[in-house]
């Protein structure tokens, strides 16, 4: 019970600093925002990782691969799109 | 732990692996190295979210995040017990993942960002509870009895990251396809008793979640919850209708989070549960600024039929004998004076493709000592701050990109408001009528300023379906056309006056 304790903790300021830092985020970034977000969220992607390397039986594996490979799109997919978005800003901004 | 050097805890970690070869379960202990690495790992995704305050420090901000990636990556990959068995199968995953998403986020049109993230919103979703669900399977084979102690930390977070990654991975294709306007998804569409279908779906994947809790071993009953958080996910989002969109991906953004965040709980892993929770708020706070920006609950956007139109004004009350049109020589004459002129942009003007028109009529009044700006409503485009993404490339400046509240007390000393694919968000309907479907709508005021000019193929309705008093004020002047040839037409009449 303490840990589950200790991890909601984490949580709950976690989120308080998220929303803390977000608010000032302004209007016209809140496109990237959100795409930086997918990328952030494809966090899962440690645990995606350990599940397809650990190889306990081919069922898990897949599992592992297949969360592998959603959680790399995102993380990809979503830094590089917010980094084309960003440059757009930069241009003349 | 005993004081060794740092470089000893590097070596010690490889020498570890050897051992962990041997065992068939994952290391439920991790390192306080690797511990260490998430923990930078986060503080630099909450740097990224920081940076992000200013369009000047955000590539910063962004670069940053994907280091915080990569150290989190690295770690992970030195845990014992991966590098040395499976890791062809993560470099494929890894390999497979990264082509398609760099695909993807290279190819993608400014328009269709919307669909983008909400693709991206399900893959994250869909990864979490895959990652969840592969643990659960994993304990079932270890030796270590404890791991499927009921009521345990890690088996309930898996049912809630079932439950909350199956709901966002089916809800969110439903949103892109409403967002590609896929044919089949376009209406909003509802079923005799749907809320209570829902209830009931709820109650069940509820009730499956318990009986995981319960029972850690009876796995089926997690597949069971991945079916019925779908089908839930599914029949929540097809009624929403396309105006709404905005609000839905945001909260599937949360979504996604926050089902990383249990994964978290899951895996007993901090930088999943922190990277997951600003995720989430993020996800929140986006939902909450959509909503206050349509004046609606999120109750109401997510259950609630727009409500239909009332008693209000016809179409034929408000426009007949009433609306002037004009075209470009016209119009000439009237941006030869004007010193001051506002912008209000619509996804119309994206549909259109007028936005690189737009830019040279910028070019043109500013090099005619006019000031020119642009005015965003929060809901302008189809999701929040798309508007200034697709004015950024068509390379209009940042600081010319001014939010609602800001332009609003300015409108007075406007001499002429453009406006082009918007409707609603300049409805004065929003401010006059407390019955209107609108009503409270916050607005931009355009009516307010000395010309309106209404850029637009014809009087049809826009996504609220009622008329626009605007377009048939005293002040406003209707353009109609297609809006980037209507623009061109308008530039090129200007150079001729």
């Amino acid at each position: 019970m303490n840990e589950f304790v200790a991890y909601l903790t984490v949580f709950v300021l976690a989120m308080w600093v998220g929303i803390e830092v977000i608010t000032k985020v302004p209007p016209s970034l809140h496109t990237p925002l959100t795409s930086g977000s997918n990328a952030v969220s494809g966090i899962t992607i440690l645990g995606a990782m350990i599940s397809a390397g650990a190889m306990v039986t081919i069922w898990t594996t897949t599992l592992g691969f297949l969360a592998t490979v959603l959680a790399t799109v995102n993380v990809v997919g979503g830094f590089l799109v917010t980094y084309r978005m960003l440059q757009m800003f930069r241009k003349r901004g | 732990m005993p004081e060794l050097p740092s470089w000893m805890l590097v070596v010690s970690l490889f020498a570890q692996t050897e051992e962990a070869a041997a065992v068939d379960t994952v290391p439920v202990e991790t390192h306080p190295l690797i511990n260490l690495a998430y923990l930078l790992a986060a503080v630099l995704f909450i740097f990224t979210f920081k940076f992000l305050s200013h369009p000047r420090t955000a590539t910063r901000g962004n670069i940053l995040g994907v280091l915080g990636m990569l150290i989190a990556v690295g770690a992970t990959l030195a845990m014992p017990g991966i590098i040395n068995t499976g890791y062809i199968t993560i470099a494929i995953g890894l390999g497979l993942g990264a082509a398609i998403g760099a695909g993807l986020a290279l190819k993608i049109e400014m328009t269709a960002m919307p669909q983008m993230v909400g693709l991206l919103n399900g893959f994250g979703g869909g990864a979490s509870f895959l990652v969840a669900g592969a643990n659960l399977h994993e304990n079932l084979k270890a030796s270590d009895a404890s791991l499927l102690t009921p009521w345990n930390q890690s088996i309930l977070a898996t049912g809630l990251s079932g439950l909350i990654g199956g709901v966002t991975l089916a809800g969110s294709l439903i949103a892109f396809a409403k967002l590609q306007e896929i044919q089949a998804f376009r209406k909003p569409i509802s079923f005799p008793a749907h809320q209570a279908f829902n209830a009931i779906l709820a109650l069940l994947a509820l009730i499956c979640v318990l009986g995981l809790g319960a029972n850690p071993s009876w796995f089926v009953l997690y597949w069971a919850l991945i079916l019925l958080a779908g089908i839930l996910g599914i029949m929540l989002t097809l009624p929403i209708g396309g105006a709404d969109m905005p609000v839905v991906i945001c909260l599937l953004n949360s979504y996604s989070g926050l089902a990383a965040a249990a994964t978290g709980f899951v895996l007993r892993n901090n930088a999943l549960v922190i990277s997951g929770s600003l995720v989430g708020a993020s996800g929140l706070i986006l939902t909450k600024i959509m909503c206050k920006a349509m004046n609606r609950s999120l109750p109401n956007v997510l259950f609630g039929v727009m409500a239909a139109d009332d008693g209000g004004a016809s179409a034929d009350d408000v426009y007949e004998g009433k609306v002037k049109s004009a075209g470009p020589e016209e119009l000439a004459m009237i941006f030869d004076g004007a010193r001051r002129v506002v912008v209000v942009p619509g996804y119309g003007m994206a549909v259109a493709q007028a936005q690189h028109a737009v830019r040279d009529l910028m070019n043109l009044l500013e090099s005619r000592d006019a000031e020119v700006l642009f005015g965003i409503h929060p809901v302008a485009g189809r999701m929040p701050g798309h508007m200034n993404v697709l004015l950024a490339e068509a390379e209009i400046p940042y600081e010319k990109m001014i939010e609602m509240d800001a332009i609003n007390p300015t409108f007075p000393e406007t001499d002429i408001v453009l406006v082009i694919g918007a409707n609603d968000v300049v409805n004065p309907v929003a401010r006059t009528d407390p019955k209107s479907p609108i009503a409270g709508m916050p607005i931009l005021e355009v009516d307010k300023a000395r010309n309106v000019i209404v850029v637009k193929r014809s009087l049809s309705p826009g996504f609220a379906g009622i008329p626009n008093p605007l377009f048939a004020a005293d002040n406003t002047l209707m353009y109609f056309g297609d809006g980037k040839k209507a623009i061109l037409d308008l530039v090129s009449a200007i150079k001729e006056s």
